[in-house]
């Protein structure tokens, strides 16, 4: 037992090791962020659509669903920050007295900010929990976003008012769109990033990755700006 | 043949005391000349005013030591690409340009002086097992031990490495991870390296962390500087050989780690 632990201590100890895990939580968010658009999107369909959709969500396993998930996410974001804040701080040791001349020749820009799109991505989605799940600093808890379906004349919570109310307000959309571009930025090299990280990368298979990381960070912002720009500029719902 | 007038801000420093550019201006250099004969010239004019000639590294001038560094206007071993700073001609600059000149700047590259760094580490790092150890006595007939051209031909590519540290230098993080990833690939890769692939890349993997280096970031700017061009797919060998190597340590039984020393 001590031996296994010294092993999974010594393993995340190591640059590589930590890296791995960064890669396999990115997997895991790639998910996520996937799943949560694709969910979200179900708002074009309609208040029954994504109202149900939620309480499905709320329901699942009895309520303990959402419980796991977020147990799940939870740790992985934990794992994916501290494990990158450990390393950008072992990479600037790596280098005390900088260059004052350093060409990059082929790395993005992207990639040389993965931990400020990072960093501002955690605040994001702090700031996105509050509003939308924890519901602070809003009304959207209370008795007016509670909703009748159509269909299974259940009493719901009512997330499609939710939204078209949250994104209604001119500083919270700036900000979902500014959180949404430094997401698609984020993705377009950590998407591929984790194939090389975890060995699978090929010479044929690498521009594959590269073109799909940015596909999916097109779609996800796509995706996602769409919901935020139809209702605040074009008052979808409203 | 023509002649360049060129402007130099060369890096000055003694261990351990903070460093400094100097302004050197180099008039009539020739055009032929590589990037160190121009270095040469520059030196002999310092000495011929009594002054203190710039140190840098050499050894073999045609590519194939690894001894000379420089870091060339932002780029280690200068513009050119797949070019040690040996085989760089003063050609390839104009008249009236400014040319910055750097050591290969990491902690795990200390300055010993001016341009020289202690590129000591990756020593240690090959001691903490790039290697294959053998018995000694006659060898085994030479073919005697099948061995694929593919792999072959992959493993003669990543010995190509000549570790002269271009890979750290380039890096934003001053990882060494092609360097590594070079040298362990090429044994993990053949048959007489493969009874010791997991200890031989637990242990230089280790070592590469001990030494100081940063990690890596998938950008890829040390296979762009590198002089030999090995490709960042060792990196991805070394990240998946890495991933079994602990996985086995960690359930199955331990095998011996070497040690490359502090």
């Amino acid at each position: 037992m001590s031996a296994a632990f010294d092993s999974l201590n010594r393993f995340y100890a190591s640059s590589i090791g930590k890296k791995i895990l960064v890669a396999l939580t990115g997997l895991m968010l790639i998910g996520f962020v996937f799943g949560h658009m694709v969910g979200n999107l179900l708002i074009f369909a309609g208040p029954d659509a994504i109202n149900d959709y939620g309480h499905l969500l709320q329901t699942a396993l009895h309520g303990g669903g959402v419980w796991i998930a977020r147990a799940g996410l939870l740790a992985a974001v934990v794992i994916h920050v501290v494990a990158t804040i450990s390393l950008t701080k072992a990479n600037k040791a790596a280098r005390p007295d900088a260059y004052a001349q350093h060409k990059a020749q082929v790395s993005s820009k992207a990639s040389q900010t993965m931990i400020w799109s990072g960093l501002t991505l955690l605040a994001f989605i702090v700031y996105h929990l509050l509003h939308f799940t924890v519901r602070v600093g809003n009304d959207f808890g209370s008795a007016a976003y509670v909703y009748k379906t159509d269909e299974h004349g259940h009493t719901v919570h009512n997330v499609y008012k939710m939204v078209i109310d949250g994104f209604s307000w001119a500083p919270a959309s700036i900000f979902y769109l500014i959180a949404m571009a430094l997401l698609c930025s984020h993705l377009s090299h950590g998407f591929s990033s984790l194939f090389q990280t975890l060995g699978i990368s090929t010479d044929k298979s690498e521009p594959l990755f590269k073109k799909a990381g940015y596909a999916f960070a097109g779609l996800i912002f796509a995706g996602n700006a769409a919901i935020v720009l139809s209702i605040w500029l074009f008052g979808y719902g409203r | 043949m023509s002649q360049l007038n060129l402007h130099l801000k060369v890096w000055r420093q003694n261990a351990g005391q903070p460093g400094h550019f100097q302004d050197i201006d180099a008039p009539d250099i020739p055009d032929h000349a590589s990037f160190l004969e121009m270095m040469d010239i520059v030196n002999e004019r310092l000495i011929s005013k009594g002054q203190e000639p710039v140190a840098f590294d050499h050894d073999c001038r045609e590519g194939i030591c690894g001894m000379c560094s420089m870091q060339i206007n932002g780029v280690p071993h200068g513009p050119e690409k797949a070019t040690t700073t040996c085989q760089l001609h003063m050609r390839k600059f104009r008249t009236g340009d400014t040319i910055w000149i750097e050591p290969f700047r990491a902690k795990a590259f200390p300055v010993i002086k001016d341009l020289v760094v202690d590129r000591s580490a990756f020593d240690r790092i090959q001691q903490a097992g790039g290697f294959v150890t053998v018995r000694t006595g006659s060898p085994q007939d030479a073919n005697a031990l099948p061995i694929g051209k593919e792999v072959a031909d992959a493993a003669m590519d990543a010995a190509a490495c000549i570790g002269c540290g271009a890979c750290v230098a380039a890096c934003k993080n001053a990882s060494a991870m092609l360097f590594v990833s070079a040298k362990a690939g090429q044994l993990n890769l053949l048959p007489q390296g493969k009874p010791e692939k997991d200890r031989r890349t637990l242990g230089m993997v280790r070592q590469m962390d001990k030494e100081g280096f940063g990690n890596c970031t998938n950008q890829y700017e040390c296979e762009a500087a590198c002089p030999k061009e090995i490709s960042v797919r060792w990196i991805t060998k070394l990240n998946r050989d890495y991933a079994v190597a602990a996985v086995k340590e960690a359930l199955g039984n331990s095998p011996k780690v070497a040690g490359g020393g502090d």
